[in-house]
């Protein structure tokens, strides 16, 4: 499992082992202020980090 | 006052491991640590029944365990009902627990039970029920069963409770109005010279701490594996179907996703009091990114994105439930043969107390699948 959070210290806390971080508490995986092409490609490479995480057995 | 009591295979003399397949079995009267129990109470404490049962039996088939004992007890009246002790026998708490609290909540009876603090019964039912702290070890039986007596008495007499430093039993995680001498600024000053004195003191707002949780594997093959997204920002399809709670939510839903590209707004809302959910209502995917996850899956990195995404919302929420959430989604997972998961975690706002229960149930998943899915696509 990874986790995508914006609220990284209460995901250290609990212990996730996979974590990256999201662009903010009301769009974890979106950014409204950017132009709609501009915000997929950041949701690309936020999911391409998470998907890397999945794959690799480094606590991050 | 009359008692029934339960008891695993061993403490009901039975017999070992090899025994903990044995089904319910009723005795009248006091068995093993019962007798001690009697004796501590004082002369007008009966044990009437004791239920001894299997550990395995006990969790394999609980609901049915449960249902045979409470309609024994609708016939025969009894003044508290008093469960184990169990210490860390983890089968045994989670069916003493659950024997305590269907007592508790279906008959309105008293009752007491006992647990180690690591027992996972004390995960699941330290909120319901009083369980007083039995440690690990069982050479301290007399005591453990002296400190259940002299809080089962109390409670089958509705004489007030103490707090659990003051009864001997597991935090419950309740606050209680009391007054003080001091105001709280006082008593922080205080507690803030004893510490650096290196002096005793106790903490009125004692942290959750938590457990390390096992990391499990990393995925071997990606682009075979089967990923899911789980959410506890309260995505739902319109109309809520499952009215999943945007407080302290009871309850996660799956939602189907197959043969779309992308999530509309339209389509969904947002049931979370916790965070300003006009973003999300705007585009989901900047909640449950399925947009980008389709590609990945059409470009071939990942197997295949499961057909549906699991939604619950993470505010304000006591551990015991987000805990109970976060295994049946794990089982769920489990069922469908997910090989990985990213879990989208949002809204967690600012009150630390919260925070950490509400984002409590990614723990649980890890800790479910470790064994099996150490190596999903090997």
């Amino acid at each position: 499992m990874v986790q995508i959070t914006s609220a990284l210290p209460i995901a250290k806390m609990v212990g996730s082992n996979r974590v990256v971080l999201g662009t903010g508490i009301v769009h974890v995986t979106g950014d409204a202020k950017l132009p709609p092409a501009d915000e997929k490609e950041l949701r690309r490479k936020l999911v391409q980090k998470a998907l890397d995480a999945l794959q690799s057995n480094e606590k991050q | 006052m009359r008692i029934a009591h339960y008891l695993n295979q061993f403490f009901g003399g039975i017999g070992a491991e090899e025994h903990a397949g044995r089904g319910l079995e009723i005795h009248e009267g006091a068995v093993g640590p019962g007798k001690l129990l009697e004796s501590l109470l004082g002369s007008d404490a009966r044990v009437i029944l004791t239920f001894v049962c299997g550990d395995n039996f006990a969790v394999e088939h609980q609901a049915e365990l449960t249902a045979a004992i409470l309609e024994k007890l609708r016939e025969t009246r009894v003044d508290l009902v008093v469960g184990g002790p169990c210490f860390d026998a983890g089968r045994y708490g989670m069916a003493a627990g659950a024997i305590c609290r269907a007592v508790q909540t279906e008959l309105g009876v008293p009752v007491v039970t006992a647990m180690s603090e690591e027992n996972p019964g004390v995960d699941l039912y330290r909120d319901a029920l009083y369980i007083i702290d039995s440690g690990t070890n069982v050479t301290k039986l007399r005591d453990v069963v002296a400190r259940m007596a002299a809080l089962g008495k109390k409670l089958a007499a509705n004489d007030p409770i103490g707090s659990p430093t003051q009864e001997g039993y597991l935090r419950r995680g309740w606050l209680r109005d009391q007054l003080v001498e001091k105001r709280a600024a006082t008593r922080l000053v205080d507690m803030l010279v004893a510490k650096m004195k290196g002096e005793l003191f106790e903490s009125e707002m004692p942290a959750t701490s938590f457990a390390p949780v096992p990391m499990p594997a990393a995925v071997r093959n990606l682009s075979k594996a089967r990923v899911m997204l789980i959410t506890d920002g309260g995505l739902v399809p319109k109309g809520n179907p499952d009215r999943i709670e945007g407080t302290a939510a009871t309850r996660w839903g799956s939602y189907n996703i197959g043969g779309s590209d992308d999530l509309r707004g339209e389509d969904y809302e947002v049931s979370h009091g916790g965070y300003d959910t006009r973003f999300v209502q705007e585009d989901p995917d900047r909640l449950v990114p399925l947009d980008a996850m389709r590609e990945m899956e059409k470009n071939g990195v990942i197997g295949k994105l499961h057909d549906e995404f699991i939604s619950t919302c993470g505010r304000s929420n006591p551990l015991s439930n987000t805990r109970r959430l976060g295994r049946e989604i794990a089982e769920k997972a489990k069922r469908d043969g997910v090989d990985a998961e990213p879990a989208l975690a949002a809204a967690l706002r600012s009150q630390p107390n919260w925070k950490k229960q509400a984002s409590r149930w990614f723990k649980s998943l890890p800790r479910c699948r470790s064994q099996k899915w150490s190596d999903p696509t090997a």
